[in-house]
C-alpha cells in the first residue's frame, strides 16, 4: 500500500490509470452492451448455398445482390427473422402480384433451404435473427397479460379475437389463428408489409411470449358459444338475427295465414 | 283471327278476340268461393293420421324438454364438442339450446297443425254494424258536454278559463327544459386539458408538473428511450403517472391514478411512430411535424377528431393512420392531415423532446382540444 502511495505521483501513473479505465470500460461495454442480432454462426458453406438458392428463386424481384428492384424491396438489414417469416408462412415467393402477399396454402421450401437463404440475407447487413425457441412456444407465457398487451398493441388491426381486419386500398391485417409462435414473434420483430415494428424494447421477449400464449389459448378455446361469424362482434350477429330470424318469422306467418285444405 | 264480338271464354290458341265493349254497370258480388273440405274432414283415416301427427309434434316437444333437463345436469359448462360446420362448441350451450328450441317449436308446430287439420275451418260471414251513432245519441252527447260547461261556470268566468289555459301551457316548459338540459354537460375545456398538462386534482383542474412528464408504454408503463424507437416502430403511449409503474422511485408514479382513470386515459392516449425523416412531406405541415418530433419520432393523439374512436391502424409502408370506426385516414407525413373520411381536422400533435437520460418526454401539452370537434372548440 505504501509503495503504491509513493508512486501515485509518478509521471506514468496517469497513463496506467487511463489504460486501466479504458480496459474496464471496454470490457464492461462488451459484456453489457445489447448484442446486435446477426446470424453470425452461419457457416460460409450455408451462406453460399443460400446465395445460390436466392439467385435462382428470389433474384428476379429482389435483385441479384438482394438490394431490391422496382418490383421487390431491398433485403439488406431485414435479417434472418424476416426471411424465416416470409418464406416459412408461404408468403414468399409471391404467387402473383398484388397489394399484399397472402399467407401461402403450403410452404414451397424445406426448413433447411429457408435457413440457407436466411443465412445469406443475414450476411448482407445486420438484422434481427430468428428468435430463441424459449420465447416462441408459448410455454410459460401468461395468456391473461398477453391478452392485455394484444388488445392495446395489436387488436386495432388484427381484431381482439385475432380474426383479422381490413386496411386501406385492399390491404388487410391477416387473421392470427393457427400461426406458429415463431412466426408471430418474427412478425412483431420485423414488421412485415404494412405492419409496424414492435421490437424487443417495445414489447419485451417475455411479453411477446405472453402474446403468443394468448393467441394459442384463443385457438384452443374454439368458439364455445356456437358459430363465431368472423368474431366481428354485434354487426354480423345482428345481421344473421335479422335476416334468418325475421325470415323464419315471416315464413311462419305466411304458413299460418295460408288457407288450409 | 276472328273479328266477331264475343264474351265467351277465349282459348289461348285462338289468338286475339275483339271485345264488344259491353261492360256491366255494376259487377255482382261473387260471394265466397265454394268451401273445399279437407282430407281429415272427409276420411276418418286421414283425421286419425292428423291426430297422430299433432301428437308426434307434442311428443317432440316433450323429448326436447327432457333433453334440456338431462343436458343441464349431465354436462359441465367446460365440456366441449366438435360440431361440423360450427367447430368446437360448449356441449352444455348446444344441448340446452337444441332442447329448449325443440320444446317450444314442438308445441307451436303441433298447435298450428292441429288448427289447420282438425279444428273447424268453415268460412263464416259476420256483418259489421254501422259505425255512425244515431242522431238522437249524437244530440244527447252535445247536450251533456254543453251542460257540463254551463254547470261548471266555465263560460261565465273567463278568469278561470284564462288562468287554466296559462297553467296548462306553461306546464309544457318543464318537459322541454328537461329535454334540452339533459343533452349532457357542455364540453367546456375538459378536452383541452389532459394529463399532459399536469396531475389531475380530482376537481377538473390540473396541477402543473415540476418536470415535464415522460412518455410510457401502455399497458406496461415503461419509459421509452428515443434510441429504442426504430424506424417503422409504433408505441402506444400514455403519460407517466396514469398507470401504476412498480419500478418508479416517486410514490405517485408507482401507484398510478386512482380516480377518473378511464377518462384521463381516454383523453391522453398517444400513438408514437418513427418515420425516416426523408419520408416527411416538404409542406408546412410536414415541417412542423418534424419540428415537434425528435429525429423522425412523432407523437399524435390517438383519439379520432370525428367521434373519438382510437385511431390505431398505422400502415408503415404508406404512413397512413386509419380509424377503424368510420375509415377516417390521416397522413402522418403531412402532420396527420385528413386524406379520407368524415374527420374534419388533423389529429393534435404532442410536442416531444428527450431528457438527460435519453427518455422521451412531452415538451408541451397538446395545443388544441383532443377528440371530436365541438362548437366551443374555437
Amino acid at each position: 500500500m505504501n509503495a503504491l502511495a509513493v508512486r501515485r505521483r509518478h509521471p506514468a501513473a496517469i497513463f496506467i490509470l487511463l489504460l486501466l479505465g479504458l480496459i474496464v470500460t471496454g470490457a464492461g461495454y462488451a459484456a453489457l452492451a445489447p448484442k446486435q442480432a446477426t446470424a453470425a454462426t452461419a457457416s460460409a458453406d450455408q451462406i453460399e448455398r443460400g446465395r445460390r438458392l436466392f439467385l435462382t428463386n428470389c433474384a428476379t424481384c429482389h435483385g441479384k445482390d438482394g438490394l431490391g428492384s422496382p418490383v421487390g424491396p431491398n433485403l439488406a438489414g431485414v435479417g434472418a427473422a424476416a426471411v424465416d417469416f416470409q418464406m416459412g408462412t408461404g408468403r414468399m415467393p409471391m404467387a402473383e402480384p398484388g397489394v399484399q402477399a397472402p399467407r401461402g396454402k403450403k410452404v414451397t421450401y424445406s426448413a433447411e433451404e429457408i435457413a440457407d437463404i436466411a443465412a445469406w440475407v443475414a450476411s448482407l447487413a445486420p438484422g434481427p435473427a430468428v428468435p430463441d425457441a424459449e420465447y416462441t412456444t408459448a410455454e410459460g407465457g401468461n395468456a391473461g397479460r398477453g391478452g392485455e398487451i394484444f388488445r392495446v398493441n395489436c387488436a386495432m388491426c388484427h381484431n381482439s379475437a385475432g380474426a383479422g381486419g381490413a386496411l386501406t386500398r385492399g390491404k388487410y391485417a391477416p387473421k392470427l389463428t393457427d400461426v406458429e409462435g415463431r412466426h408471430i414473434y418474427e412478425a412483431m420483430l420485423t414488421g412485415p408489409q404494412s405492419m409496424p415494428v414492435f421490437n424487443d424494447n417495445n414489447i419485451s421477449p417475455e411479453s411477446k411470449r405472453d402474446v403468443i400464449a394468448y393467441l394459442k389459448t384463443m385457438d384452443e378455446a374454439g368458439s364455445p358459444g356456437g358459430m363465431a361469424l368472423g368474431s366481428l362482434g354485434p354487426v354480423p350477429e345482428g345481421l344473421v338475427a335479422w335476416v334468418f330470424g325475421l325470415g323464419i318469422l315471416i315464413g311462419a306467418a305466411c304458413w299460418l295465414g295460408q288457407k288450409g285444405a | 283471327m276472328s273479328t266477331e264480338h264475343s264474351t265467351d271464354t277465349v282459348r289461348l290458341d285462338e289468338g286475339h278476340h275483339v271485345g264488344d265493349g259491353g261492360i256491366p254497370a255494376q259487377f255482382a258480388n261473387p260471394g265466397l268461393p265454394p268451401h273445399v273440405h279437407r282430407m281429415a274432414d272427409e276420411s276418418e283415416a286421414a283425421a286419425k293420421r292428423a291426430e297422430r301427427q299433432v301428437a308426434g309434434l307434442f311428443t317432440l316437444s316433450i323429448l326436447g324438454t327432457v333433453l334440456f333437463l338431462i343436458a343441464y345436469f349431465a354436462f359441465d359448462t367446460a365440456h366441449r364438442t366438435w360440431v361440423p360446420g360450427i367447430g368446437t362448441v360448449s356441449t352444455s350451450n348446444l344441448l340446452l339450446g337444441v332442447g329448449m328450441g325443440l320444446g317450444l317449436l314442438g308445441i307451436g308446430l303441433g298447435a298450428v297443425h292441429w288448427a289447420k287439420t282438425l279444428m273447424p275451418d268453415e268460412e263464416v260471414v259476420e256483418e259489421r254494424h254501422a259505425m255512425r251513432s244515431s242522431d238522437a245519441a249524437r244530440g244527447e252527447f252535445v247536450e251533456i258536454m254543453r251542460g257540463g260547461g254551463e254547470k261548471s261556470q266555465l263560460f261565465r268566468r273567463p278568469l278561470i278559463k284564462a288562468t287554466l289555459g296559462g297553467a296548462l301551457g306553461l306546464f309544457s316548459l318543464p318537459l322541454l327544459v328537461q329535454l334540452v338540459g339533459s343533452l349532457g354537460p357542455l364540453p367546456k375545456n375538459h378536452l383541452s386539458l389532459t394529463m399532459w398538462n399536469g396531475t389531475p386534482d380530482g376537481e377538473g383542474g390540473y396541477t402543473a408538473y415540476t418536470a415535464r412528464p415522460r412518455l410510457v408504454t401502455d399497458p406496461e408503463s415503461l419509459p421509452i428511450k428515443a434510441s429504442d424507437v426504430t424506424i417503422g416502430s409504433v408505441y402506444h403511449v400514455l403519460p407517466e403517472g396514469l398507470l401504476p409503474s412498480p419500478e418508479a422511485e416517486d410514490e405517485h408514479l408507482r401507484e398510478g391514478l386512482h380516480h377518473g382513470f378511464l377518462e384521463e386515459k381516454g383523453k391522453a392516449a398517444v400513438l408514437l411512430m418513427r418515420l425516416d425523416p426523408k419520408d416527411f412531406q416538404d409542406t408546412p405541415g410536414g415541417k412542423k411535424a418534424q419540428e415537434w418530433g425528435y429525429q423522425g419520432i412523432v407523437a399524435y393523439s390517438k383519439i379520432c377528431t370525428h367521434v373519438g374512436c382510437p385511431v390505431g391502424l398505422y400502415e408503415r409502408t404508406t404512413h397512413h393512420l386509419l380509424c377503424p370506426c368510420h375509415q377516417s385516414t390521416f397522413d402522418v407525413t403531412d402532420d396527420c392531415r385528413v386524406i379520407f373520411g368524415p374527420a374534419k381536422r388533423p389529429l393534435p400533435q404532442l410536442k416531444i423532446a428527450v431528457d438527460d437520460e435519453g427518455y422521451l418526454i412531452a415538451a408541451e401539452p397538446f395545443h388544441e382540444a383532443v377528440g371530436p370537434s365541438f362548437w366551443e372548440r374555437g
